[in-house]
């Protein structure tokens, strides 16, 4: 029994030390933004590599989320004859939730496990250690540019997927539901709401922050070798999915019931 | 000049270093020697503040490094890694001029690519090399561009991570004939970790043997062969029976 506790207790003592850990890196990193000097070179490299060049992935995720969720709707909604709610339904459904949280996802999937594996094997390989001896902060050359950068294009990215999936939608509901092309488009247009966009990119943002924390933490403190750098890259993923849904829920809570 | 007193480093239960003290004179290069494991990149990473003793004081011209300002003390330092430690992602003159393109000893950009090519051609390596990426160069050219980036601001002082580390014994002896002749023309203070030999009779003027984590000992490379100590004649003569054990 004792021993069972005290398990338990070191577990709990451990994700304690972690949870601190995770946050003192990110006010380390928030912290530099005030610091000069700014990278503009790494954080513009890092605006392609994390914004335009996951704009494909998110795209084609949105477009078909929209179609599915366009068929999933008039389905479930004809069982009570209200097929007529597939277009706002679909709009509102990808601005507010799936829009952020599956682009956050495959983001997430794409980025945190860049970031960890490339980080991490500069780490192993000395590189980490070299910049310090070349006067250059780590947090501030690597970091930084990536935080900013992925906080900064998410809401982008979050916003021409919520395009797509809406298109996704309109395209499955006008050829495959015979929707009326002008009635879908005004109906999406009359029920959504500036605050749902804006709902969604400010999650966006969050979601954004949360991925490139979580692949700079984890790539920084990669162990030894080719196996501690894929156990970095891992927990990057694991640990910036998680954190997204649970940010997302609270966010929810925070844009929607209040 | 360089003065470790009383360094003690320990990761968990292993203490690496057990109260090392150690002088480097300006101007001299000092090799450290010691088998694998006993602490010798430790020591080199603690002066540098890359990482943090358990203990002990380093001086560096008689300041304490801990309170000296962080980016005027690595701004006297250049740094020759094990494995290089070039920055995969950008071109070599980039590597080389890295320390040149930012920071308080930051140039234009030209004066900083000419620099690079200048510090290519000192340590053997033609222009064309500049514009191609690390992963582009065989392990002696990286190992040669990353001489060139330690030495390219013109640094007081100089360490070498293992120089020699995965060369042919050709490219080896390029490598400790440039070591030496860098040391010599840019009269820096120098401290090389390694346990080829033939670097040590190379770079040395003195040496040092690290073993269970003090400084077993020290003197001009000159005397290492007649040191009369058991420790030092059983390393530098490779023997596997000794004061030393051949498996730690």
């Amino acid at each position: 029994m004792t021993g069972t506790l005290g398990a338990v207790g070191s577990a709990v003592l451990a994700m304690l030390a972690s949870i601190g850990r995770v946050v003192i890196f990110a006010a380390n990193t928030v912290k530099h933004l005030a610091l000069p000097p700014l990278y503009p070179r790494e954080f513009f490299q890092a605006l392609v590599q994390i914004g335009w060049l996951s704009l494909p992935v998110v795209g084609l995720t949105a477009f078909f989320t929209g179609g599915a969720l366009a068929l999933q709707i008039y389905a479930g909604g004809a069982r009570f004859s209200a097929e007529a709610v597939v277009p706002s339904i679909v709009a509102i459904g990808m601005v507010r939730e799936l829009g952020p949280v599956l682009g956050g996802l495959m983001v997430a999937a794409r980025v945190a496990s860049s970031i960890a594996a490339e980080i991490g094997t500069m780490k192993v390989t000395e590189q980490i250690d070299a910049l310090v001896t070349l006067s250059t902060d780590p947090m501030k050359y690597l970091t930084l540019p990536r935080v900013l950068a992925a906080t900064m294009s998410l809401p982008i990215l979050v916003a021409v997927g919520d395009a797509i999936g809406i298109f996704g939608g309109f395209l499955v509901g006008v050829n495959r539901l015979d929707f009326n092309a002008a009635a879908y488009l005004k109906n999406t247009v009359d029920f959504l709401e500036t605050a749902d966009v804006v709902s969604g990119m400010v999650k966006g943002a969050v979601f954004g922050f949360i991925v490139a924390l979580m692949g700079c933490y984890h790539g920084m403190n990669s162990g030894r070798g080719a196996q501690g750098v894929g156990r970095a890259t891992k927990s990057a993923v694991v640990a910036a999915s998680v954190l997204i849904l649970a940010a997302n829920y609270i966010l929810t809570e925070v844009f929607f019931t209040s | 000049m360089i003065e470790l007193h009383g360094l003690h480093k320990s990761f968990d239960q292993n203490h690496v270093l057990a109260g090392v003290d150690l002088s480097i004179e300006r101007g001299k290069s000092m090799v450290i020697i010691g088998g694998s494991g006993t602490g010798k990149s430790v020591l080199l990473k603690s002066i540098l503040g890359l990482i943090t003793p358990d203990r002990g004081q380093i001086l560096v011209d008689g300041q304490d490094v801990t309170q000296a300002d962080r980016d005027a003390f690595l701004a006297r330092f250049g740094m020759l890694f094990q494995g290089g430690a070039l920055f995969d992602s950008l071109p070599v003159w980039q590597n080389i001029a890295f320390r040149l393109m930012r920071g308080s000893l930051k140039r234009p950009k030209d004066e900083a690519r000419d620099t690079a090519i200048e510090k290519l051609r000192r340590v053997g390596l033609k222009a064309d090399v500049a514009d191609r990426f690390p992963a582009e160069l065989s392990g002696g050219m990286q190992k040669r561009v990353s001489l060139a980036r330690a030495i390219a601001a013109e640094p007081e002082i100089i360490f070498f991570d293992e120089p020699t580390t995965g060369l042919d014994p050709i490219m080896s002896g390029v490598i400790n004939d440039l070591i030496r002749e860098i040391v010599v023309d840019m009269g820096a203070t120098a401290m090389t970790i390694t346990h080829d030999m033939t670097s040590v009779r190379t770079i040395a003027d003195d040496i040092a043997m690290l073993h269970a984590g003090r400084i077993q000992w020290t003197g001009p490379v000159g005397d290492m062969d007649q040191s009369g100590d058991p420790y030092i004649d059983q390393f530098i003569n490779g023997r596997a029976s000794g004061p030393i054990e051949a498996i730690r």
